[in-house]
């Protein structure tokens, strides 16, 4: 089906079906109970969790396929954000020439930073990238955003003040970002029994646009573009005697990830119209390489997960604060209670760095392959299947030495 | 000439701090071929050892003082410390004052224990893992030794005063012929610049002139040679790895009196470290030396009015307008060796 | 089921009513039968407190934390009442707000626009928090008070200095009780001339983002009023640990007093570093040397330790004013965490009671009703003297407090001393004012 193998076909499929079904799939445990606290399933987390997924899915194609590693996307993604809330400044809040925009500024931006980067490859191509990024961050925030020539409006965020021109916004049109009048935030909330489940439109937006670039990727890794950049990445050296530059072919991959960050960050200004310079800080560039190489490198759907993972702890685990704690043991006799929440206290709430910390560290130390392999492991230990069928759903190729 | 001078005296004070880490950097690097994102954490624990020296040479015993009144209008209590009731107040407070001299020698075991545990515990299994796995590693063992230390010591800065006689400025100027006043500099600073240097030359000399540096310089050379020769050079490199730890811890135990520590100073050196290990090369000591000086140097000029006023925002952008520059013009940057991490 | 605005057809005609400007967009999860976002439906209501929890404000979100964890109780009945006591207004009865318990819930702002705005949002979608209070700097609460006024719930901002907050940014929704720079100059300024003289060459040194440009433009112009002179303003990269580049030079430039336009952990280095270089204990133009931080905070001063003797700035609030509120709100605060409370945990402690008593007094929830209550509120009782809530920019106006750092400090909580309680006349403005021009408050917005 779409030009895919049976295997990749079936991923598409149940990467479809999480997507659309994740109101339900994140939201388990009925509103009001204590298990609540662990729902996911609202729309702004949903929204982060496909934009970040997205952003994850084109540092994949950079780092997973070429190798490459790259610590300055965030700059793409920041660019992106800011054009698109310049596009509802002087446009309309309408998402669509927004995010059409961000993807192009972001796709000359990484040309021009990927032409330089690219000079160089190994870590100094690591610290070139970072550089540029830092320097973006470090204007964005006080340079460019002096009142002689606001481009980013610095430490605030860039955002739409009454006074702006929006020549299309019509006089119907809804006051926040829309698609034909649709509003981003518009919410549909189902209520079945105890349960309640939010159908956001931003989050279908972003759910389509994800499951289309996600398909993109597919087709990039099968094809014999994506070859060539695992040949990249395998052994360049071999690949410059047989007479091929490989210099354009990571040029492009370099390009569509930067793409991929922009349109990321476009739908972020699209859900919510405001566009701050820390979007681009190392940090943030740090964050995508930790997703990705936590969910599994070069696997298709690893990213994705790494995105999920990293963004559900910063959201729910920073919430649960000591109060919620002793709701939760409210059961045990007083002293044990306290005992519980005593040790568990300092890793949640403003502890929940720590246990993202110790996390990495687990997950790599016995997952050497991310998420994807811990998810490829349960599979075998079900399944029991042949040694030849183990490679499980996740798409995960070896090089074609 | 003297703002030029004063720019350099910093610039060589302010690289003093990127040379020690840097070189602490391309130590570990250089030998066990590990990306060490934990690095800045180790600078920041040699700071914590000098704060907690201070916190436990400050331990007291309260006493309530009835005649002052404290915020809730209790009785105050007064602390004294343990030290000055032991060895009387002058001598306790001469201690007290010399707290982060004397942390050298309480940093200098720490740091080489934490070294060889974080080297036998977990870098030990990473040699063989793909820099990414090493990065992401060392990243998550960073976060959890600064949240450890955060939820120790806070997240406010802890100031660790240098000794009375150690701190307040010297008039340079005067002593070479400028007018008062137009070199100033704090003794202290003057006072890490030379430690830093003393570092270095130690580390160097150690490398240069000691057999075990020489077998170590070999192996990083070309580790399966002299691992056929029959030399146990893992066991050769642990120590380096403890040793690198302890430049960064008491790179991190000195820097305590010009900043006070808090618990992501590790982080806000941790980048700028790492483009210095790079502009210098990666896997050379005198590069990452070299370099650090350099930038340094660069920084402190870039952040004069003069270049401010030329160039708006030069001082934020100057460390990484430089490395693009030098990457760009010398591949392996200022001092590399060829193949080191390129692939 | 309850249905919302979903079809797209009802959206369009939603669309055309929003036209003449009688209904706003849906926004977040409200049902068709609530008339504002979050309406409290069953016995309890929620508040979300959105501080810095991770990062270099982490200590200072967690002194905000217990503030308004004790301004909860105080709500509830619970503890000994706090400033309900001696709070002007007597609508609290402590059984909660209009009858419902108060309940909360936390996020982390991480000190980031991104994550505030993230943070916030959990709290409105997810846990149905009605009101969003809390902070520690401007770009966060500029970011979160937008955020609010999009979905319909008040924000009662925390520690937010800037200008902007309730001049070029503010918003309908969003209230500001903490002072802000324009206010630190016009209260530091004439102490500043008595104690130094109105001859002073000043050099400033000032965090490159929006808060310290308005900061440095504030202090600029009110002590050049008073007869200074500006000799250089020199800007540092926020990311900047190590400020000696930049204070060397100082001494040399013919100026006698340093004036340090920074905030939190840049304030604590400049402080140390200007301290290193020994500037206090020079000579310039025949004075002594002297150093300024307009903006002090509790936290900063004691990261800063015996560097602040003697340095003045200006704050919000202080535990050692001698007024009612102060006192019973220190007295428990400090029973209940053995500490006295900083100015950024009033602020919070403040803001929360000052939002159930606007529900009260309004007899609503409905942030259109709450936001009426309080918009030219006059109050008493809660530290700084009686106060005035102005309605034309949401901006609080009380007394101003000018400190210096304690010579002589008896224990860890009065290394700052209180040297003028500058009046309020002193230090109000107009609404257009040049520095707080070009925003506009709009429309209240209560979401459904």
């Amino acid at each position: 089906m779409l030009g895919l193998n049976k295997k990749d076909t079936s991923l598409l499929i149940v990467v479809a079906f999480l997507t659309l079904l994740a109101p339900f799939i994140l939201n388990p445990f009925p509103e009001g109970s204590a298990m609540a606290q662990f729902n996911a399933g609202y729309p702004d987390l949903m929204q982060r969790f496909v934009i970040f997924g997205i952003f994850a899915i084109g540092f994949n194609i950079l780092f997973g396929l070429t190798g490459y590693l790259s610590f300055g996307h965030a700059a793409f993604l920041g660019v992106g954000s800011y054009s698109a809330v310049w596009m509802f400044k002087l446009l309309s809040y309408n998402v669509i020439p927004a995010i059409a925009l961000s993807v192009v500024v972001a796709g000359l931006f990484s040309l021009l930073i990927g032409f330089i980067s690219l000079r160089r490859s190994g870590i100094y191509f690591s610290i070139l990238t970072l550089a540029f990024a830092q320097m973006s961050f470090a204007l964005a925030y006080s340079v460019l955003s002096n009142p002689k020539f606001n481009l980013t409006n610095g430490e605030t965020g860039l955002q739409v003040y009454a006074d702006d021109p929006q020549i299309l916004q019509g006089a119907n049109a809804p006051d926040l970002p829309h698609l034909f009048g649709l509003p981003m935030r518009a919410t549909y909330t189902m209520d079945v029994g105890a349960w309640s489940f939010d159908f956001n439109a931003g989050y279908y937006l972003c759910a389509i646009i994800m499951m289309i670039v996600f398909y993109l990727s597919i087709r990039i890794f099968r094809s014999p573009f994506g070859m060539m950049l695992r040949a990249v990445k395998s052994n360049q050296q071999r690949m410059n005697y047989t007479g091929l530059n490989s210099k354009p072919y990571t040029l492009a991959a370099f390009v569509i990830s930067g793409m991929y960050a922009g349109l990321a960050g476009g739908l972020m200004a699209a859900m919510d119209p405001l566009a701050g310079a820390e979007r681009m800080q190392w940090t943030a560039s740090g964050e995508v390489v930790l997703m990705t190489i936590l969910g599994g490198t070069g696997t298709l759907i690893g990213p994705v997960l790494g995105a999920g993972f990293i963004k559900y702890f910063e959201n729910i685990f920073s919430k649960i604060n000591d109060n919620v704690l002793h709701s939760w043991f409210a059961f045990l006799p007083d002293g044990l209670e306290d005992a519980v929440v005593f040790v568990i206290h300092p890793f949640i709430g403003k502890g929940w760095h720590l246990t993202l910390g110790i996390l990495f560290m687990l997950v790599v130390i016995y997952l050497p392959g991310g998420l994807v392999e811990g998810g490829q492991r349960l599979l075998k230990r079900f399944k029991r299947k042949k040694k030849d069928t183990d490679d499980a759903p996740s798409g995960k190729t070896e090089p074609a030495e | 000439m003297d703002a030029i001078l004063l720019q350099i005296l910093n610039g060589l004070d302010k690289g003093s701090a990127y040379a020690l880490i840097a070189l602490g950097l391309t130590l570990i690097f250089g030998t066990l071929g590990v990306v060490n994102f934990a690095h800045g954490a180790l600078f920041m624990i040699g700071a914590f050892c000098a704060v907690t020296l201070q916190k436990l040479l400050n331990l007291s015993f309260v006493t309530l003082d009835e005649t002052q009144k404290d915020f809730l209008g209790n009785p105050l209590k007064v602390e004294t410390p343990y030290i000055e009731a032991w060895f009387g107040p002058e001598v306790g407070a001469t201690i007290i004052d010399w707290s982060v001299p004397l942390s050298i020698l309480f940093a200098i075991p720490i740091m080489l224990l934490v070294g060889y545990v974080m080297e036998r515990g977990l870098i030990k299994h990473f040699y063989k893992r793909p820099h990414a796995d090493q990065i992401l590693v060392t990243f998550g063992l960073a976060i959890v030794l600064q949240e450890i230390v955060k939820y120790f010591f806070g997240a406010n800065p802890i100031q660790t005063p240098p000794p009375d006689v150690l701190s307040g400025s010297v008039d340079l100027g005067t002593m070479v012929g400028f007018d008062p006043n137009a070199i100033i500099y704090p003794i202290w600073r003057l006072v890490y610049f030379g430690f830093a240097v003393g570092i270095i030359g130690a580390v160097f000399s150690f490398l240069q002139f000691t057999t075990f540096g020489m077998v170590v310089r070999a192996g990083m050379a070309d580790r399966e040679t002299v691992g056929l020769l029959g030399i146990n050079i893992d066991r050769r490199f642990t120590i380096m790895f403890g040793i690198a730890a302890g430049v960064a811890g008491l790179a991190g135990v000195m820097y305590g009196p010009i900043n006070p520590p808090n618990y992501h100073m590790g982080m806000d050196f941790l980048v700028l470290s790492f483009v210095v290990v790079v502009v210098g090369g990666m896997g050379s000591l005198p590069g990452a030396v070299l370099a650090g000086f350099l930038l340094g140097i660069l920084e402190s000029f870039a952040s004069t009015t003069w270049a401010t006023t030329t160039i708006p925002g030069i001082n934020q952008i100057i460390i990484y307008l430089v490395a693009i520059i030098v990457l760009l013009t010398r591949p392996r940057g200022l001092m590399g060796r060829k193949g080191v991490m390129e692939e | 089921m309850t249905k919302k605005n979903v079809t797209r057809r009802g959206v369009l005609k939603s669309g055309a009513v929003a036209g003449t400007g009688l209904a706003l967009p849906t926004i977040f999860t409200a049902s068709s039968a609530a008339a504002f976002t979050n309406e409290p439906t069953g016995s309890s209501v929620t508040l979300g407190f959105n501080v810095p929890q991770t990062g270099p404000y982490a200590d200072e979100g967690n002194d905000e934390l217990l503030a308004q964890q004790l301004a909860v109780e105080h709500l509830n009945g619970e503890g000994d009442g706090g400033c309900l006591n001696t709070f002007s207004s007597k609508a609290l009865q402590g059984n909660g707000i209009l009858g419902k318990k108060v309940g909360f819930v936390t996020g982390d702002t991480q000190t980031k626009s991104d994550a505030a705005r993230a943070s916030a949002k959990s709290m409105i979608e997810k846990d149905g928090a009605i009101m969003i209070n809390g902070g520690s700097s401007s770009g966060v609460a500029v970011a979160v008070q937008g955020l609010c006024q999009e979905a319909g719930v008040i924000f009662m901002a925390g520690l937010t200095h800037a200008n902007d907050t309730t001049g070029k940014d503010k918003k309908a929704n969003g209230f500001r009780h903490f002072f802000n720079a324009y206010m630190s100059g016009a209260a530091l300024a004439p102490v500043l001339a008595a104690e130094m003289g109105k001859e002073r060459r000043a050099y400033h040194l000032t965090a490159d983002y929006n808060w310290g440009w308005t900061q440095e433009e504030s202090i600029v112009a009110s002590t050049e009023a008073l007869g200074w002179e500006t000799v250089n303003t020199v800007k540092t990269p926020l990311a900047s640990t190590d400020f000696s580049s930049y204070i060397a030079p100082v001494l040399n430039s013919g100026a006698d007093v340093l004036v340090l336009n920074h905030y939190g952990g840049n304030m604590v280095n400049s402080l140390t570093n200007a301290i290193q270089f020994g500037l206090l204990d020079k000579v310039a133009n025949g004075k002594d040397f002297k150093i300024v931080v307009p903006l002090y905070s509790e936290l900063m001063a004691a990261g800063a330790g015996e560097n602040i003797k003697g340095v003045l700035g200006s704050m919000n609030w202080n535990w050692q004013l001698q007024d009612e509120g102060t006192k019973a709100f220190v007295k428990s605060f400090g029973e209940k965490y053995g500490k006295p409370p900083s100015n950024s945990a009033q602020t919070c402690y403040a803001q929360v009671l000052l939002y159930a008593d606007a529900c009260e007094r309004a007899g609503t929830f409905n942030p259109c009703g709450v936001a009426e209550a309080l918009e030219d509120f006059e109050f008493d009782g809660l530290g700084n003297g009686p106060t005035w809530y102005r309605g034309a920019d949401h901006q609080c106006f009380k007394d101003v407090l000018v400190v210096r750092g304690n010579e002589n400090p008896t224990n860890a909580y009065d290394t700052l001393e209180i040297v003028e309680i500058t009046p309020r006349s002193q230090v109000e403005y107009d609404p257009e004012h040049p520095m707080f021009a070009g925003g506009e408050l709009g429309k209240c917005n209560p979401g459904a």
